[in-house]
């Protein structure tokens, strides 16, 4: 199998894909976006529960690719107990990582890291990116609307 | 190969001479390995692959005739003019021997629509008038279509398909009003494969008035098409997906038609007199061919319609039926594959689109490619006909002359380790 595919379709990866992480629904929403990748019909459904600005649950269900599933299921396995500060940083540093930037990821960052193989291909690059583009998007709503508990925030982006 | 009767037809002799291995090496291209295999090009509803004499044609343009044509009184400019012209001519003969003043060079198909969507629109459609196109149309004879219908506020009408990837037609009478004044099919699906049944369509259309254009980008490299027996009024196709160069597109366009239809782009070229306050327009073709056009494309497109021919659009044809009834049959042993578009390779193209139950298409194109097999995978420039097949994309292998079916045995090897390597 040539080396390429596997760096990028790494063990963890696989795992993520076939029993993605956060697809259990949580009691509670505080900020909610939709991530829709038209190009190739890759969506993923957000919804995050907020407690004294540290994320308590998450639901993140991810329909598409491996890539795009996987990454969604890892970024719901890592954000429990990240505060929301934490989480802008973990989502710009994925984002440098994929584009081939310098990037810095703290310690116990879970299986972040097996996503630097996307870079190899960049085709697929927005594949691993949506998860984190639609949390940053639901962030960026959450805190202008200042949202109360219990609000939800659409961010459909509207890009059909 | 063997050849198949249709009914009451003769059958036609063909593929004997058709030659797969030496076809192969006059495509250098293919001869190179990708990802440590031998490259599998199964692409060609995107873009075909060029012969080495369609390469040769290009240098040998810039090499030895480069100059502006229709302009310049020097040797040079008299030399790539008359190439220029030449290669319009052998057009005008491949679609059914039209006249060469029915031959419009474009920048590719998407450039043919947006000339007629303009001009016609211009010309005919008023508010309240009907456009009807089908709902298995590429973007390209799609997005022009919504955005003329919302400019004239004309109505955009559309075929819809049946589950069996095939234009329903028991509504075509309502569909086709005294409203309607342009229709817009595709001949050929590039994501079905189907063929539709243009004659039968133009034949009602005309008779309630209409314009007809087939979109030809994938019927046109694939099987013989002669435009007048279709009946239509306009004909568009891509050089590039006929072993072409890129960049260079046909329109074909009825005399009549074209000598009353305003211009589309203008500039230099498509002129007879400028003055400050008045312009009278060029003849046709001229008069739709602004600026300085893509020559050596148009020149080396003449050398892929010479090694077309030579090889025979029946025996093309006859040769992608085969291949396509062996793929067909393979692909749909594969468990769980679900295969678009009609199964009759007699109705239909080459082009394949295809699903697995547990796997994206993007992860279907990426493992392929791993193996040196390059296809297709994603909506194919067809959103709403994704949306009716109820699909956010599929892959799609689709073949040419070229291909074989080790080929198509490569591809079915593939998938079936791709499932093993997602375990899925």
């Amino acid at each position: 199998m040539s080396q390429n595919l596997d760096l990028m379709y790494r063990d963890v990866i696989l795992d993520h894909y076939r029993s993605p992480r956060g697809r259990k629904p949580i009691d509670r929403t505080d900020f909610a976006s939709e991530g829709h990748n038209p190009a190739c019909g890759d969506d993923i459904t957000l919804q995050v529960a907020v407690d004294n600005g540290t994320v308590k649950s998450i639901y993140a269900n991810c329909r598409g690719c491996a890539i795009s599933t996987a990454s969604g299921s890892i970024m719901a396995e890592i954000l429990k107990d990240k505060t929301i500060d934490e989480a802008k940083i973990l989502a710009a540093n994925v984002k440098k990582m994929l584009k081939g930037e310098e990037f810095e990821l703290p310690d116990n960052v879970g299986d972040i890291d097996a996503l630097e193989g996307v870079k190899k291909f960049p085709v697929r690059i927005k594949c691993a990116l949506l998860a984190w583009m639609t949390l940053l998007e639901g962030i960026k709503n959450y805190e202008t609307a200042h949202a109360k508990v219990g609000a939800v925030i659409s961010t459909e982006s509207g890009d059909e | 190969m063997h050849t198949k009767p249709k009914n009451g037809t003769a059958v036609i002799e063909v593929a004997a001479n058709f030659d797969v291995n030496k076809i192969k090496d006059d495509f250098p291209i293919l001869s190179q390995e990708v990802n440590g295999h031998r490259l599998v090009y199964l692409d060609n509803a995107a873009t075909s692959q060029k012969p080495q004499a369609v390469i040769s044609a290009i240098a040998k343009y810039y090499q030895k005739d480069n100059a502006n044509i229709h302009r310049g009184l020097h040797t040079l400019a008299e030399r790539a003019t008359s190439k220029y012209e030449h290669s319009r001519a052998r057009v005008a003969h491949f679609i059914g021997g039209v006249n060469r003043e029915e031959i419009i060079f474009t920048s590719g198909t998407t450039g043919g629509i947006n000339l007629l969507s303009y001009s016609l629109g211009e010309q005919i459609l008023k508010a309240g008038d009907e456009i009807l196109i089908t709902e298995m149309e590429h973007h390209a004879n799609l997005v022009p279509w919504v955005m003329l219908a919302k400019h004239k506020s004309a109505i955009l009408k559309h075929i819809p398909i049946t589950k069996d990837g095939v234009l329903d037609l028991t509504k075509l009478n309502e569909l086709i009003t005294s409203k309607t004044k342009i229709v817009a099919l595709s001949h050929m699906s590039n994501v079905l494969g189907t063929i539709n049944p243009v004659a039968e369509i133009a034949e009602v259309a005309h008779k309630r008035g209409a314009v007809v254009i087939a979109d030809g980008a994938q019927a046109a490299p694939h099987m013989p098409v002669n435009v007048r027996e279709l009946g239509v009024d306009f004909y568009v196709f891509s050089a590039h997906k006929m072993l072409g160069p890129t960049g260079l597109g046909v329109l074909y366009g009825r005399q009549e038609l074209l000598e009353t239809l305003p211009p589309f782009m203008t500039g230099g070229e498509m002129i007879r007199e400028v003055y400050f306050d008045k312009i009278t327009w060029n003849e046709i073709p001229h008069k739709f061919e602004a600026g300085t056009p893509p020559i050596a494309g148009a020149i080396a497109f003449e050398a892929a319609i010479d090694y077309i021919e030579k090889i025979g659009m029946d025996s093309i044809r006859q040769h992608e039926i085969d291949l396509t009834e062996y793929a067909i049959e393979k692909l749909s042993q594969i468990n769980g594959l679900e295969i678009q578009g009609p199964f009759d390779a007699h109705i239909r193209g080459s082009a394949i689109s295809f699903t697995d139950p547990n796997i994206h298409p993007h992860d279907i194109s990426t493992f392929l490619d791993s193996k040196g097999i390059a296809i297709r995978a994603g909506h194919h420039c067809a959103q709403p006909l994704m949306r009716a097949l109820g699909k956010v994309a599929t892959a799609r292998a689709s073949f040419y002359i070229y291909n074989d079916e080790n080929d198509v045995d490569a591809l079915v090897d593939a998938l079936l380790e791709m499932r093993k390597y997602f375990g899925v």
